[in-house]
């Protein structure tokens, strides 16, 4: 790339990175940012929204510095956020192996990673803080493996030939999760956070220009009510959920993030998305979500497919080794089974494309390759891999009636993570003043592509060592401390907020119509999959364009919404939640048929190699595409804030 | 196949509550539960009548929303299996299910299959916790842990907070889900500094919410979905009688 071509500059995206060494920035900041007196800090009203590994971890950290703190999520427990769901590790450069492992390894691993399209400063940040993370879970009593010296054991995973990933059995999120809502309840019980399950934020309140507070639904009443905040944190996850079939819980949604971006906090590359490599495959119409099996799985099993497409359907074991093709090790001998998430799924999907997937044919295709355990078995013995994976092996059998110790586990990808969110500067503040968001709610640390273990180094990154000070930096910046200005919740900007959602709500359950909600959400996603899912086109994502208002107009015309506002309606719920994935998948093809290269998790079929290897375009997209909302029914405006690579050098990814 | 369904519908707190019957047509084997329910539900909407509600999120059992009695038994009875885990395949063509919600004192029905299980939460609010702050913390090696207690640790940590274990016991108590949080910090070096005021304010709570004492039946640990074991239970009383014995009293609110 030429380092002369002049870059693109936004005046509204200032990305706030500290002037200096990349190595000292976040000291250097740290010491800059002002303080709040801690007789000062109860004065204030910080709401968080979502109690993820971010969410809880801010609540929990905030509360603890003396904040007066209100926590929101939709599930009926904190404990439940989606969170718990993750399964292999945790990604820290503690370099306990011994095996060459440092910070700015973690960093420089985790931008090429993201394919180049990260901003150097957060991500150095993030592997940073990565050490203290682990050390802050030891002490809450988080149950990490252990060797038998009594120290931490770690493995790898994909993207890294480090043994850098600490984790709890299969388990890593939950008992992430758990230690910071054990943390956070330690909080709620001391009465420094006050804690709303069951209610769903609606709306974002903006007065003077700055995020003041959120609208609110109380899902098991139906009220809508309005909370006043002199800051605004929205923890809220991603947007797996616009596919439909994701491994994002039910009830993961885009709903926070979405209508922030209608009052002013930008979206950036939605387009980023994440296909998992290893998922149990689709077995039929009725299927409501797919399930994950931990890329930790990598480490022992081996994926194949048969060399001859006429051995697809036989049983595994009567495949003789001469005729199975180890797509992995033979596309990318380095790091074989370990490659990264997105390289590793598009291998799988050639290999189906070819027509030598394994599994049940449904809709005409097999659509599936093995990940054999067999070697490792044999190597190690099936208790070692028992030990290892065993929770994951029994949920296989349950969802597939199939033992994976003595057959191949059968995978396929699936959508799993979102690396595009929120615009969010150094600080984690969105274009709207006030508003701060964090974990896979924002757009920040992982580029194009996120590697394996580092989604709950991000939340909790986030939660627990960046927001309490940068929130602190903003409150003591913008308020008079001793006396900070506060709003009531009846004045005019809470007023219109309140009437807005209620109307949205009466309008949905006004609708009467045919069609159930579920039936538009199915649809939708199966479009979007189809055109903007693992590989993309000019012509699909064009008529995607064109798809999605036609559909989401009759949606608005014949959902039928049964039950009224005034009571717990999960239809009501859901049916709100899928309007706002009807305008977000417009957002997503957008930003998805404007990037005309591939990176990452983007792959736009017309840029790849003579391999199939996504190609980058340096030149003319190496930048983060900030969306900014321009008014119903108008196309968003484009802002570019370029990334600039200081420490490590534009290059290719290469996993061979 | 075919089946019937007999559901528990309430419509709210207040409301009663009866059961209904429903039909539940061309249902896959390979559906799981919570996907038969979907589908029926589907079917409801379409023709104009209110859909079944039940609790359910990440669908992969470890988020531990899912909380129906199916047949009898909290998430039907398979071994460390939820609801949202089981799959048709286990039933045949024919079978009647009856569907009811988690059903005890200290889990007030919002609606349908839906219960309140806040009173969990206030359980570990009263001292499911190690006492530290973000920050300060020391090097996470430089405590020694024998992989045994880590192991044994992670066993009991692994408890979901789905409440089955209230809903199978007779005397709807919460020791499993209680016992296994003091199980899971006192093993643990860092836990153990605080398990004498855990146990005493956790059990307080417990009792404060309604929950029933524990009779050793054991249809708890039958029931649970991480096959948490009984011993836990022993293991806290054990610790429940040394702070008793050292005069510990619950902290005051």
């Amino acid at each position: 790339m030429n380092a002369e071509a002049p870059k693109p500059v936004n005046s509204k995206l200032n990305s706030a990175v500290p002037s200096g060494p990349m190595a000292q920035k976040w000291d250097k900041h740290k010491f800059e940012m002002k303080l709040v007196n801690p007789a000062n800090k109860r004065k204030f009203e910080v709401i968080v929204v979502g109690s993820g590994l971010a969410g809880a971890a801010a609540a929990a950290t905030l509360g603890e510095q003396g904040y007066n703190v209100k926590c929101f999520c939709f599930q009926d427990s904190p404990r439940r956020a989606h969170s718990i769901a993750a399964q292999g590790g945790i990604n820290a450069a503690k370099n306990y192996k011994n095996d060459g492992d440092s910070v700015h390894r973690l960093f420089y691993d985790t931008i090429k990673g993201g394919d180049f399209r990260a901003r150097e400063a957060n991500v150095h940040r993030l592997a940073q803080v990565s050490v203290n993370i682990i050390d802050q879970c030891v002490a809450q009593g988080v149950p990490f493996a252990r060797e038998y010296g009594g120290l931490l054991d770690t493995r790898s995973f994909g993207g890294s030939q480090l043994q850098r990933t600490f984790y709890a059995r299969g388990q890593t999120g939950q008992q992430l999760l758990l230690g910071a809502y054990q943390s956070l309840s330690r909080q709620i019980g001391l009465g420094n956070v006050k804690m709303f399950p069951r209610t769903e934020m609606l709306d974002v309140v903006v007065a003077n220009g700055k995020a003041r507070g959120i609208i609110v639904r109380d899902l098991v009443s139906g009220e809508i009510s309005a909370h006043t905040a002199h800051v605004v944190v929205l923890a809220t996850g991603g947007y797996g959920n616009v596919f439909f079939l994701s491994t994002n819980a039910k009830g993961c949604n885009v709903t926070a993030t979405w209508r922030a971006y209608k009052k002013g906090a930008f979206f950036a590359n939605p387009c980023y998305t994440q296909i998992h490599p290893t998922c149990i495959p689709v077995s039929g119409d009725h299927q409501s979500k797919l399930t994950l099996m931990s890329e930790s799985l990598r480490n022992d099993g081996r994926v194949w497919v048969p060399k001859n497409a006429a051995d697809c359907g036989k049983a595994p074991a009567s495949i003789p080794e001469a005729d199975r093709d180890y797509v992995l090790e033979r596309k990318y001998p380095s790091f074989g089974n370990l490659a990264p998430r997105d390289v590793s799924s598009r291998a799988a999907k050639e290999v189906c494309d070819e027509g030598r997937g394994v599994g049940p044919i449904v809709d005409g295709k097999r659509l599936g390759v093995y990940l054999d355990f067999a070697d490792a078995i044999k190597r190690l013995g099936e208790n070692k891999i028992r030990e290892r994976y065993a929770n994951l092996f029994d949920m296989y059998e349950r969802i597939t009636g199939e033992n994976a110790y003595q057959q191949p586990m059968r995978i396929y990808p699936a959508v799993h993570y979102t690396m595009g969110g929120t615009w969010v500067d150094y600080n984690l503040m969105s274009t709207l003043p006030g508003l701060f968001v964090a974990g896979e709610a924002n757009f920040s640390d992982h580029g194009a592509n996120r590697l394996g273990a580092s989604a709950l180094m991000q939340g909790l990154a986030d939660g627990y060592f960046i927001l309490p000070y940068t929130l602190g930096n903003y409150l003591a910046s913008n308020y008079a401390a001793a006396n900070p200005e506060k709003l009531s919740a009846d004045s005019a900007p809470f007023r219109d907020a309140l009437s807005a959602v209620k109307e949205q709500t009466n309008r949905l359950l006004k609708i009467n119509g045919k069609r159930s909600v579920l039936s538009f959400h199915r649809q939708l996603g199966k479009m979007v999959w189809d055109k903007c899912g693992m590989a993309r086109t000019e012509k699909g994502l064009k008529e995607l364009l064109r798809e999605i208002p036609t559909l989401r107009e009759e949606f608005w015309q014949n959902v039928k919404v049964t039950g009224t506002g005034e009571e717990f309606n999960q239809d009501l719920e859901y049916a709100g939640r899928v309007a706002d994935f009807f305008e977000f998948a417009e957002l997503l093809a957008t930003d998805a048929l404007h990037r005309d290269e591939s990176c990452g998790g983007h792959f736009r079929v017309e840029h790849q190699d003579d391999e199939g290897e996504a190609k980058r375009n340096d030149d003319d997209f190496c930048y983060a595409a900030a969306w900014e909302y321009a008014g119903d029914g108008k196309a968003p405006i484009l802002n570019k804030e370029p990334l600039e690579f200081e420490e490590v050098h534009l290059a290719k990814r290469s996993y061979k | 196949m075919n089946l019937t369904l007999t559901v528990w519908r309430q419509k709210n707190a207040s409301d009663p509550g009866r059961f209904e019957n429903y039909a539940a047509k061309d249902i896959i084997p390979d559906m799981s539960f919570l996907e038969m329910l979907d589908v029926v539900n589907d079917r409801l909407v379409a023709e104009g009548r209110e859909p079944i509600a039940f609790d359910s999120d990440c669908r992969e059992g470890i988020c531990g929303a899912c909380s129906c009695v199916i047949n009898g038994v909290p998430h039907g009875g398979h071994r460390g299996t939820t609801a949202c885990q089981l799959h048709m395949r286990h039933f045949k063509d024919g079978d009647t299910i009856v569907i009811e919600p988690w059903r005890a004192k200290a889990f007030p029905v919002i609606r349908d299959l839906v219960t309140d299980r806040s009173a969990f939460d206030r359980v570990i609010q009263a001292g499911g916790f190690v006492s530290v702050n973000t920050g300060g913390t020391p090097d996470a090696n430089c405590l020694p842990v024998p992989k045994e207690n880590a192991d044994l640790a992670m066993d009991a940590a692994q408890c979901i907070g789905c409440g089955a274990c209230v809903a199978a016991c007779k005397n709807a108590s919460a020791m499993l889900f209680v016992s296994a949080k003091i199980g899971h910090l006192g093993l643990l070096p860092q836990g153990a500094v605080e398990q004498e005021r855990r146990v005493i304010n956790m059990v307080a709570q417990m009792d404060a919410e309604g929950f029933g004492n524990c009779t050793v039946t054991g249809s708890c640990e039958a029931v649970c979905p991480k096959e948490i074991s009984l011993n836990f239970i022993s293991r806290m009383n054990r610790d429940y009688a040394v702070a008793l014995l050292k005069g510990r009293q619950p902290d005051r609110k």
